[in-house]
């Protein structure tokens, strides 16, 4: 089994647990993991990524990796740094991996858990053939937790593809599971519809629509399946239906634009024009820019219109053809200036990301119009993908151009420790060798001693315990002895017996003081011994600050040739692939824009026309009452 | 799962339903291709940036030498943290003020490496404060002093905060 792929067997394993990735706080055993998450946490996928790579393969490295911390986490490590890649937007390395688990001899559970990830993925790439290609080949046991996210995934893959009768029979399975509520029956409604059976779809949909959960995606779903419903509903002419429906969408949600624009024609289609200033008033003085927004400008003097209060209508269509101009302005010098390339520029802008809410500061840049309508902009998936990418670029670039600062004073650093240690070392050596050879002997004089007070447990040699002054005064004796002796002398008897008794004496208290002294030598050992081993971490501690000291400047230069070399040709790369995506994004956002001022043109043609028919209309109904 | 897919999965398929052309001169395929190329730059850029990391600290933090700090928030805290200081053996070593994301971050169990630097063998003094505000908005500081006992390998501590008190931990 190669590396790749025992690197994804662990990530899908390690599937079930990876939710408690937020919640490993008192268990966090490697804080070199917690750092990653707390890049993670951030959005910052790149220096998360960056961690786990760093951390892993050293982790594989050493020769006990369960004596490193990071073994406590390492399933949850490596299906982290998959999930961080996919967020990141580096499918392709994610997918790499998870099809070598596909393909390799592993568990049921764990295989079908890794098709239903590339499944996933292929479905989020905007590949629905593959994706389905893909979970087609889930066959046998699925692990519990993933079973009703594979069947919802199944299902809209189903859809996509056109197979919604297929998508509809899959989400019946899935349809009492709380966790998919208003979602499951979205779906269920749309692929029913597309199936041709439109009533028992408008139930899902209506059933979609009045889910009672407060989290922000199920009140999307909830909004978004009245919002459809209603609008199928306006299309069928039964416009109380729809009104009650579109009023479900909530005022404040992202599709109350739409519903509001909605209320309001199916009070006006019911000739209940002062109903529909309601909501078409709300929607026309929210300022913004959507298309919902400007049309209830024209709407809203309509609905005035024929309620007969032409003068009204003829204010607020004028007013409609004073903003629509004053939009047609701003969207003009908009495309001017991404043209010119501000807006790139104005995306960039690092002080301006610095704030969260970084996409609505943009729009107040007076230098840069357009980026004005870059929160519109951000509702196309393919726009935000695109610009995604863009920012990903920069941050690159930017960590590029820190890199080839950083090696620099690598090398400076380098340079310095060499000029500084170098000269010096020669010397240092030279003592240390002195040095050396006199510890050594130090080393062999203890271990001798050593042993022989270990024999001296066996075999007792008082003697060898005999303080100096013993010594000296027995060699004395002997000296005498021998000098009384010399040349075949007698020694008087009475000197003989002195000699004899003060040796006696010595000998005596060399003897008698035998077991203290020895006690006491055994003492003096421990003693040496803690003053050797002293010696021996100044030794070690020495090495290896010596070894530092070569350490610090030597074998580097291979290493910072080769990384410049790949951080050149990452600029290279990164330098021409930049003004590639900027010019996807410019034509992005100029056919966005066009677009929106062509509209935005008609819109004010037809409000010129009706304003001038509204004058008309008050200048008659004046004179009218003057006759 | 990091994160829950669901909803990625239904903006997409929302998403998809409405493709949109974007100019004449860009086609999916070649949107398709710079996409790949800029996951392969990625690519190139994080493998440089873990031949970096492994670089310095090698070159810069040997471990004989290295300390590092991590900040980590105790389970189930709430208050917020606005600053931390650092002073090692009485030098400051680390300053930080923090972001709305980087104390939800911490609150959700990541761990902020404040300082890495490098000490000798021996006896250091650690002082650690933090500023904040408790649930009830009343002004929060703390400050604890711990000695690091630096050997020879690299020495880690990580730095516990809660509202009542700091622990430290030798890692």
């Amino acid at each position: 089994m190669n590396g790749l792929l025992a690197f994804v067997i662990i990530l899908v394993l390690s599937f079930s647990s990876a939710e408690a990735g937020t919640s490993v706080s008192s268990d966090l055993k490697d804080l070199y993991f917690g750092e990653a998450l707390y890049h993670a946490y951030q959005g910052e996928w790149f220096d998360a990524i960056s961690r786990l790579d760093t951390e892993i393969p050293e982790y594989y490295r050493v020769d006990e990796p369960e004596k490193d911390t990071l073994h406590f986490h390492i399933n949850q490590a490596t299906f982290d740094v998959g999930d961080f890649e996919l967020n990141y937007r580096m499918h392709q390395r994610a997918g790499r991996a998870i099809k070598s688990v596909i393909e390799g001899n592993v568990p049921e559970p764990v295989r079908n858990e890794a098709i239903y990830r590339l499944a996933r993925m292929y479905f989020q790439k905007d590949r629905p053939e593959d994706a389905l290609k893909a979970v087609n080949l889930v066959h046998g046991a699925v692990p519990e937790d993933v079973r009703p996210e594979l069947v919802y995934l199944r299902a809209n893959i189903d859809m996509v593809n056109g197979r919604n009768g297929e998508a509809a029979l899959t989400l019946k399975d899935i349809l009492s599971d709380k966790s998919m509520e208003g979602f499951s029956s979205y779906n269920m409604g749309i692929a029913l519809i597309r199936d041709g059976k439109e009533q028992s779809g408008r139930e899902y949909l209506d059933k979609a629509g009045r889910v009672e959960k407060s989290d922000e995606a199920t009140l999307s779903i909830k909004d978004k399946a009245n919002l459809v419903l209603g609008e199928k509903l306006m299309a069928d002419k039964d416009y109380e239906s729809a009104k009650s429906v579109l009023d479900r969408v909530r005022i404040d949600g992202p599709f109350s634009n739409r519903a509001l624009l909605g209320s309001g024609w199916a009070d006006a289609y019911r000739d209940h024009y002062e109903s529909a200033l309601v909501p078409w008033t709300i929607l026309a003085e929210r300022g913004t820019t959507d298309e919902s927004t400007e049309e209830a400008m024209l709407a809203l003097p309509y609905a005035y219109g024929k309620l007969g209060v032409y003068s009204k209508a003829a204010v607020l269509y004028d007013k409609a053809v004073q903003t629509f101009g004053k939009e047609i302005d701003r969207l003009n010098a908009s495309i001017t200036s991404v043209h010119e390339g501000k807006f790139l520029k104005a995306l960039v802008r690092e002080e301006i990301k610095q704030d969260p809410n970084w996409v609505i500061k943009l729009r107040e840049l007076p230098e840069s119009p357009e980026t004005f309508y870059l929160l519109d902009l951000m509702a196309s998936h393919d726009f935000q993908e695109t610009l995604k990418n863009y920012l990903d670029l920069e941050e690159l670039r930017k960590k590029i151009e820190v890199w080839s600062g950083d090696l620099m004073a690598f090398e400076d650093i380098i340079e310095k420790r060499k000029a500084y240690y170098q000269p010096l070392l020669p010397q240092i050596d030279k003592e240390f060798r002195q040095l050396d050879s006199k510890m050594r002997l130090r080393f062999m004089q203890r271990d001798l001693i050593e042993q022989r007070l270990k024999a001296m447990l066996t075999a007792p040699h008082p003697e060898y315990l005999a303080t100096a002054a013993e010594r000296t005064a027995l060699d004395e004796v002997t000296r005498l002895e021998q000098k009384l002796s010399a040349g075949g002398k007698a020694v008087p008897a009475d000197v003989a017996a002195r000699i004899k008794r003060l040796r006696g004496v010595i000998r005596f208290g060399i003897y008698t003081e035998y077991d203290r002294r020895f006690t006491e030598a055994h003492r003096h050992l421990r003693d040496l011994n803690s003053d050797i081993a002293r010696l021996k971490k100044a030794y070690i501690s020495f090495v290896r600050a010596r070894q530092a000291a070569t350490q610090s400047y030597e074998g580097y230069n291979n290493i910072i040739r080769t990384l410049k070399s790949r951080i050149a040709t990452a600029r290279e790369k990164v330098m021409e692939l930049m003004p590639k995506q900027g010019e996807i994004l410019t034509n992005m956002a100029v056919s966005e824009l066009s677009k929106r001022r062509d509209r935005i043109t008609e819109y004010q043609t037809k409000a010129h026309f009706a304003m001038a028919d509204s004058f008309d209309r008050t200048t008659r109904a004046q004179e009218k009452v003057t006759k | 799962m990091f994160f829950r897919q669901t909803s990625v999965i239904v903006a997409a398929s929302m998403l998809m339903l409405s493709v949109t052309a974007y100019g004449q001169n860009i086609t999916k395929e070649q949107m398709k291709g710079q996409d790949e190329q800029i996951q392969e730059i990625k690519g190139d850029v994080l493998s440089i940036s873990a031949d970096l990391n492994r670089l310095e600290e090698k070159l810069l933090y040997p471990s004989d030498t290295e300390v590092s700090v991590f900040v980590s928030l105790a389970g189930g805290e709430t208050f917020r943290l606005d600053s931390v200081d650092v002073l090692l053996d009485n030098k400051p070593v680390a300053r930080h003020i923090y972001s709305f994301k980087e104390l939800e971050a911490l609150k959700k169990s990541g761990v902020q490496r404040i300082y890495t630097g490098n000490i000798r063998t021996g006896d250091h003094e650690l002082q650690f404060s933090y500023n904040g505000k408790t649930d009830s908005g009343s002004d929060l500081k703390k400050s604890e002093h711990y000695k690091v006992s630096k050997g020879v390998g690299p020495k880690i501590v990580e730095v516990s905060l809660a509202a009542q008190n700091i622990t430290f931990k030798d890692r």
